[in-house]
């Protein structure tokens, strides 16, 4: 598998990363290298083999339904770059 | 899909009939204390950004854990819709940018879904009902909310929804029409409301709908469709529905064709119009998230959430036309709303024990009460006569202690003014007159002071109706119309 400039060209709009044309043979080179390298990966037959999702077998932890966090609003936008009443600010988007 | 063509829903075009064919995917927030990966509350409304934690921030190291109530409620809204339960379902990360959105994926479930395919009988106001089959319903995390009119060039955005756990709940293409489609989601809203799993407050964003509509020639294969997001009642999913199909249709019958796309309703101005381009739109890069382990329960907890389920509007409906002898129509309408419900069951048990009739109690929570409720623009819950006082009326009825009209004037006095409706007949002397004594003085008082009309009712035995009139009026109302009815027959000797 690999991926060719306009590949690279989407995934970075999908991601908001801005990529300027010069840098997208450099990126696909990189991309390319790293796909290579997982490519590895398909020579080994799973036919059969159920999906790992876990090293050692264990059950997903659950929280009961219990408030116990929140009401942090000072916390929460403490690092945002433009704040207001403890609204986020950013730059207009609408539809 | 291959649903026979129902010619009554075809909508004419200048080339012919057109069918409409539509889908709904309902999002549903699930009723919970906390949201779906964190400990934050979901209470509406609150000061910006106050109902979150830094979970739902999306700050860099923070792990989810689920919420367990939330899979109890999406299990039991499963079993609500008669669905497949999967044991073991998984949540992925569906990726896409918008600010209100911070962790830049919803973690939701793609391949498999919590629940599978289940089913909805839908009923129609002429008295038919229909099936719409469930593709599909699995949980995933609501997004943070933003305002675009607070400020010229910024938008505000405030996270307190963000991470709320919402059901999203698809069902196929299975209806015809804007009526059916209508018909469908207030079925639905019904048992989430009956199953206490969702509130469905369509005002607060709580339910909500985007729907697939397409056109096509009946017999032919499924149109291209185009998604209508987030209409959020279910007035407007019937108007966005009719106008959507009229644009179809029309740019077919003018040779065009119809582009895939996202459309946004319009109630303004009655039209649909696009929102952004899907294809870039919906390349979400769907994978399973790293940060949660496969959701699995046994089926012994499906079986124990299932022995608990609230009974159903349907199997409601079918008792009470069973076991009370209502008609259809009348049960359809008491369960129609859970609390409505509620109050008719809470109408017709007796204090001790018992039951009352349940077609007089019916007809008077469905004509009386709910009559002067509608014409007050008030809900059952702001009822100002209780199902207590109701259910005392319906005895004293029952019992013959008043007539049906006295019982009209009980409530509206305990309408207006409340209290005991029978120390209120008690105390104004409202009880019917059984005393056939009583009633035959005021009978043969009315005889006497009328002799033309005796003697025209003679002629025209229908006259006596008048009599019956005269008698009742000059009782107060309080006279048993039977017993007028039969002495008066006697002495005009009819």
């Amino acid at each position: 598998m690999s991926v060719d400039t306009a590949t690279v060209r989407k995934i970075a709009h999908l991601a908001r990363i801005a990529v300027k044309d010069d840098e997208v043979a450099h990126l696909q080179g990189e991309l390319n290298a790293i796909l290579a390298f997982v490519e590895h990966l398909s020579e080994v037959d799973v036919a059969g083999v159920e999906p790992m999702t876990s090293v050692t077998p264990m059950a997903m932890k659950k929280r009961a339904d219990v408030v116990n966090d929140g009401e942090i609003a000072d916390a929460v936008v403490a690092n945002a770059p433009a704040i207001e009443d403890h609204f986020f600010l950013v730059p207009k988007v609408v539809e | 899909m291959n649903a026979p063509v129902r010619s009554a829903k075809l909508i004419k075009g200048a080339t012919g009939d057109w069918e409409v064919v539509v889908g709904i995917e309902v999002h549903a927030q699930v009723t919970s204390n906390a949201k779906l990966f964190s400990g934050a509350s979901t209470v509406f409304g609150g000061e910006p950004n106050a109902h979150v934690s830094l979970v739902d921030a999306a700050m860099p190291g923070m792990l989810p854990v689920i919420n367990e109530e939330c899979v109890r409620q999406a299990v039991r809204t499963g079993l609500g819709l008669k669905a497949q339960i999967n044991l073991r379902s998984v949540f992925d990360r569906k990726n896409y940018f918008y600010p209100d959105l911070p962790q830049g994926y919803q973690i939701s479930q793609y391949k498999s879904p919590i629940v599978g395919e289940g089913e909805v009988i839908v009923d129609l106001a002429d008295g038919t009902s229909f099936t719409v089959g469930i593709e599909r319903l699995h949980l995933e995390q609501d997004a943070g909310k933003s305002l675009h009119d607070q400020h010229p060039s910024m938008s505000f955005v405030d996270l307190n929804r963000s991470g709320v756990a919402l059901m999203e709940i698809v069902s196929k293409p299975d209806l015809r029409s804007a009526d059916e489609a209508r018909a469908y989601v207030t079925k639905l809203r019904t048992i989430l409301r009956y199953l206490g799993t969702c509130d469905g407050d369509m005002e607060k964003g709580n339910l909500r709908a985007d729907v697939n509509v397409s056109v096509r020639k009946p017999g032919q294969p499924l149109g291209t469709r185009c998604e209508i997001k987030n209409v959020n009642s279910i007035r407007f999913i019937g108007q966005a529905i009719e106008t959507e199909a009229r644009r179809q249709i029309g740019i077919l019958e003018d040779g065009g064709r119809i582009d895939q796309e996202t459309r946004l309703f319009d109630p303004v101005k009655g039209e649909t119009r696009s929102m952004r381009s899907k294809e870039e739109a919906h390349d979400y890069r769907y994978f399973p998230d790293p940060d949660l382990l496969p959701l699995e329960f046994d089926q012994a907890f499906v079986d124990g959430l299932k022995g608990h389920l609230p009974e159903l509007p349907d199997e409601k409906k079918a008792r009470f036309i069973k076991e009370l002898g209502l008609t259809a129509y009348d049960a359809s309408v008491l369960v129609s709303e859970r609390e409505s419900a509620d109050f008719f069951e809470q109408v017709l048990a007796m204090d001790g024990g018992g039951r009352r009739d349940g077609k007089l109690a019916a007809n008077w929570v469905i004509n009386e009460l709910f009559g002067r409720l509608n014409k007050e623009g008030r809900d059952i819950a702001a009822s100002p006569v209780s199902a207590g006082q109701l259910g005392a009326i319906v005895d004293l009825i029952g019992e013959g202690v008043i007539s049906g009209k006295i019982a009209k004037d009980l409530f509206e006095i305990v309408w207006s003014e409340g209290g005991d409706p029978r120390a209120i007949v008690e105390s104004r002397g409202m009880k019917q007159v059984t005393d056939l004594s009583a009633i035959e003085k005021v009978v043969d008082d009315i005889v006497a002071a009328n002799p033309d009309k005796v003697a025209q009712a003679k002629a025209k035995p229908t006259m006596i109706g008048w009599f019956v009139g005269q008698v009742m009026k000059s009782s107060g109302g309080k006279a048993n119309p039977q017993a007028v009815n039969d002495l008066l027959k006697a002495k005009l000797g009819l």
